[in-house]
């Protein structure tokens, strides 16, 4: 009995220790931040809500015209591009990076432009001096 | 939606209320109500929107305009990053085309732009099974493209040809005119500029000043004044769609 005792004793471990193990050692999405400083909410809300607030948003622009609100995708791009890239897309992209870690298809881009572009780089330009 | 500016407001009335009930009151000081401050956001303050006291609506003298002369076409597709090259050219996008007219009997010649007309009664809206055609309160006709799913339903209905679909992945859109694989898109008055207070970008580029932009629900307003004024015309008047676009001189 004592024979059989010791392997259950080691497989016991074994099973404790693994998922530890596997958790500590997991990949994480690498997020860049460009442009560190306050984002329109706090960080934790903005990754549980962002799609929340920029689909409302998205329809009161559109379909009743009010511009200039608080959560807006071309504001987003214009913080979070990359300053190498200048986009938000492709590898290490602000939202490409975490979307793919999610395994979440963004179809944003089939539409707008994820660089920031010609009407976005001044502001940019004093955004990066505020900083 | 969660919107956290709920938390703090709650926070703020529940502060202000203490604060108010020591006075009886509910003005902070002389002539400030609650409302106001819970109303006022003066770091983002978004704009009141598009407004049914309003109507956008566009007069083009066709008299001025040159035949051969496509400075509209070009501006607008500067300013709506329509910058593909398409495998057909069946498939190009037009907000708006040049069209030379000759009357059969008279041999008289014109030419003018035709674009989406603004209907008050768009058919495009009437046939679209999702909802994603729509007309706005100010009566600029626009696709909505998150739900548009490109049945082309609105190009058949369209009287005016005013509408194409992008049959193509694009890449090199202006950040403030989403556009792209899959939707049907017309011409949008510009939409992004007229919310600014500016013309669209037709308009300005004209070298004739053959076209005029304005609202037509404003008596003083200039479009308002020369439709009153002088006579025109709306295509195809017969279907009573009660365009926002007028001509003259056809």
């Amino acid at each position: 009995m004592k024979l059989l005792r010791i392997p259950f004793a080691v497989l016991l471990a074994a099973f404790l220790a693994t998922p530890l193990a596997a958790f500590a050692g997991a990949p994480k999405p690498v997020v860049k931040i460009e442009n560190p400083g306050q984002c329109i909410a706090p960080a934790d809300e903005m990754r549980r809500n962002h799609m929340e607030m920029l689909k409302h948003q998205r329809d009161r622009t559109l379909r009743q015209g009010i511009r200039g609100e608080k959560a807006s995708l071309n504001e987003c791009i214009n913080c979070h591009a990359s300053k190498t890239t200048g986009t938000v897309t492709g590898k290490d992209g602000f939202c490409q990076e975490c979307h793919s870690y999610a395994a979440v298809k963004l179809d944003c881009w089939d539409c707008h432009q994820p660089k920031a572009g010609k009407h976005n780089a001044a502001h940019a330009e004093t955004m990066g001096a505020k900083q | 939606m969660n919107e956290p500016q709920n938390k703090s407001r709650r926070g703020f009335i529940g502060v202000a209320a203490a604060a108010g009930a020591g006075l009886g009151v509910a003005a902070i000081a002389p002539g400030l109500h609650l409302i106001e401050v819970s109303q006022a956001n003066p770091t983002h303050a978004p704009s009141q929107g598009a407004s049914s006291q309003v109507r956008w609506g566009m007069l083009v003298d066709t008299t001025k305009c040159a035949s051969g002369c496509d400075a509209c076409v070009k501006a607008c597709a500067t300013e709506n990053g329509i910058n593909e090259t398409v495998q057909d050219e069946r498939q190009v996008a037009q907000w708006i085309r040049k069209i030379d007219l000759t009357d059969p009997k008279s041999g008289r010649r014109h030419s003018l732009p035709m674009m989406c007309q603004h209907c008050a009664e768009p058919p495009c809206v009437d046939v679209c099974p999702t909802g994603a055609s729509m007309k706005r309160a100010d009566g600029i006709v626009l696709v909505d493209r998150h739900i548009c799913i490109g049945c082309r339903y609105c190009m058949m209905a369209c009287p005016y040809k005013a509408r194409s679909f992008v049959h193509q992945p694009l890449t090199a859109q202006n950040p403030e005119v989403p556009r792209g694989i899959g939707c049907v898109e017309s011409c949008t008055f510009c939409v992004q500029r007229v919310d600014k207070g500016l013309k669209p970008a037709c308009t300005e580029a004209c070298p004739e000043g053959a076209m005029l932009f304005g609202d037509l629900n404003d008596p003083n307003s200039e479009i308002a004044q020369r439709i009153a004024r002088e006579a025109t015309t709306r295509v195809r008047a017969d279907l009573k769609l009660d365009q926002g676009v007028r001509y003259q001189g056809i």
